[in-house]
């Protein structure tokens, strides 16, 4: 299977090819750039260097998020199109339970986390068990602050994982202490390959109605909303 | 044999894509609007229109080739509005468009938006060099001049509010629902020009416009009459401010047909859908000897099969995009215009 996978969603830019049951190429650049310049070069390049067309492709496999917004949506523009106009499978994982795989031969609870600015970030808990990753606190946009006094009651290790750590690592710390784990640098950047590699396995997602995983309404969105309920309770 | 052209167009919040036959014939042109969902905000929120673009994309596509009877296979190149407009709505497209060109191995070429208004017309009529279009939308108040294809110059642009932004900031303030021009139009129908609004003619022979000394001298004289306990009709407050706004357009569009001795005068935009102005630019023109032309209703609004129209001449012309093709929110027409030369 054939499969080529993209990672916008945040400042790492991610693309790989899986060929032949094994993974090809990947190519990772953790830089502040414009990925809507950046990602179809890419494509164009790890393609040609894998010896694969288009049309020969079986599969496309993309990160949703959370993540930037305008990220997330360069990478789903063009997969789903990819996916649709190539009449391939299309499969999505969430961008923090990618990250999470990083770490996935080892027993303690894992949390990737991306800086959502204000003191928040995108965040969930997961735990591995035989290579396989769970989701044990649902992926929420939330205080750090507030999200760490709910991690550290589970009273155990948590090996935290994240591009935007050097902001956060003494928070982390400070609430956390010795129940903080931070794995080597190298593993807080995603990596297109496992992406490409989880998409051998996981469920196939519509293309037309894939969206990104954002977490978060647009402001006005939520405004609206809230105007709506009072509106209704009157 | 027939050339096919795809356009896309994400510019603000039409998803839109189009099949262009030998640039002038529209085999299927898609628009999903969102105008109902911005309704609930009163205006066009980007982040918004960014997510329905990714919602609503590939929809668009299937829909646009399902109607064609046509398949990537045939298309000749994939082109796509790469600006001016939202840069988060444009990058949805921008990156569709890239995907279809490299997916199939097709030449990819971007487009400017107001290309794109103009081109509109070419759809109903080929073009009778020089021509003058008046391009008037919620973005752009622009008066250019063609002297050949591909070839753009603005011989006047609007030096605050572009024509549509005054016309949605006066519906606001009538408490008029969004969208607002459209609704001014039809009041002024109605109404009587009963008040005598400022008409900003700028510097002898400036082709330029200016709008928001209108808009204050509107919502000045709401606020005295309000002061006053007098009641003003809306209608009428409605027709006196497209009177104003009517005359300036017309008149310089006018002069500058005159002076530059054009064949052909296109208004074109979303604003050309008005039917004060159109009235009152067919009233003008009567006598001429050029030609007045208003493309229909759907193509003044925002659509792709515009951008393919605008995209085949690029084509023709060896313009080619590579795969670091951007979005570019303030795109200027001249430098599109010129570049590769
Ligand atoms: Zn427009």
């Amino acid at each position: 299977m054939n499969i080529l996978a993209i990672d916008t969603s945040n400042q790492v830019m991610g693309v790989a090819v899986w060929k032949d049951g094994e993974l090809k190429a990947e190519y990772t650049a953790n830089m502040k750039r414009n990925h809507s310049v950046g990602l179809m070069p890419s494509i164009d390049h790890i393609m040609r260097e894998t010896n694969i067309m288009p049309s020969e492709l079986d599969r496309i496999a993309v990160a949703k998020g959370p993540g930037s917004y305008t990220g997330v949506r360069i990478g789903l523009a063009t997969a789903k199109t990819m996916a649709w106009t190539l009449q391939i499978p299309i499969v999505s994982v969430s961008s923090l339970e990618l990250l999470a795989h990083n770490v996935s031969h080892q027993p303690h609870f894992i949390c990737p986390f991306f800086d959502a600015r204000r003191g928040l970030v995108y965040t969930g808990l997961y735990q591995a068990k035989e290579g396989h990753i769970s989701l044990v606190e649902k992926e929420q946009n939330i205080l750090l602050s507030t999200w760490l006094e709910q991690v550290r009651e589970k009273e155990q290790p948590v090996m935290f994982l994240s591009q935007d750590m050097s902001y956060h690592r003494d928070t982390i710390v400070r609430t956390m202490g010795d129940q903080a784990i931070f794995p080597s640098p190298a593993l807080h950047i995603p990596r297109p390959g496992v992406l490409a590699y989880l998409a051998t396995f996981y469920e196939i997602a519509d293309t037309h109605a894939l969206t990104p995983n954002y977490i978060r309404l647009v402001e006005a969105e939520a405004n609206w909303l809230k105007e709506q309920e009072r509106k209704q309770n009157g | 044999m027939s050339e096919y052209i795809l356009g896309i167009e994400t510019s603000c919040d039409e998803t839109a894509a189009a099949i262009v036959k030998d640039g002038k014939e529209i085999v299927s042109n898609v628009v999903a609007s969102q105008i109902e969902s911005h309704k609930r905000f009163g205006g066009v929120v980007p982040e918004v229109a960014s997510r329905h673009h990714v919602e609503h994309i590939t929809l668009v596509l299937e829909e646009t080739f399902a109607q064609a009877g046509l398949t990537m296979k045939e298309m000749a190149a994939v082109t796509v509005t790469e600006g001016p407009g939202l840069v988060g709505a444009l990058l949805v497209g921008v990156n569709t468009a890239k995907a279809l060109a490299f997916a199939h191995g097709k030449p990819l070429i971007g487009v400017h938006h107001i290309a794109g208004h103009i081109y509109a017309n070419r759809l109903v009529k080929e073009f009778d060099f020089p021509v003058l279009a008046l391009v008037v939308s919620g973005g752009h108040t622009e008066l250019i001049l063609m002297k050949e294809h591909g070839n753009f110059e603005i011989i006047g642009e609007t030096r605050d509010d572009a024509a549509g932004e005054a016309y949605d900031k006066i519906a606001r303030t009538l408490k008029l629902p969004y969208p607002g021009g459209p609704k001014i139009d039809q009041l002024s129908a109605e109404g009587t020009e009963s008040i005598d609004f400022p008409r900003a003619w700028l510097e002898e022979g400036s082709f330029d416009f200016s709008f928001s000394g209108l808009k204050s001298s509107v919502i000045n004289t709401l606020h005295n009459a309000k002061q006053r306990g007098e009641n003003l009709k809306e209608k009428d407050i409605a027709a006196s401010f497209q009177a104003s706004v009517v005359d300036v357009l017309v008149e310089k569009t006018y002069r500058a047909a005159k002076k530059y001795g054009v064949k052909q005068v296109i208004v074109a935009g979303g604003v050309a859908a008005n039917r004060g102005l159109r009235v009152a630019m067919n009233e003008k023109f009567e006598e001429e000897e050029l030609e007045l032309m208003f493309p229909p209703l759907k193509l003044c609004t925002d659509n792709a099969a515009m951008v393919a129209a605008a995209g085949s001449v690029a084509y023709h012309q060896g313009h080619r995009a590579d795969w670091d093709l951007n979005a570019n929110p303030s795109l200027s027409l001249e430098r599109y215009a010129t570049r590769g030369k």
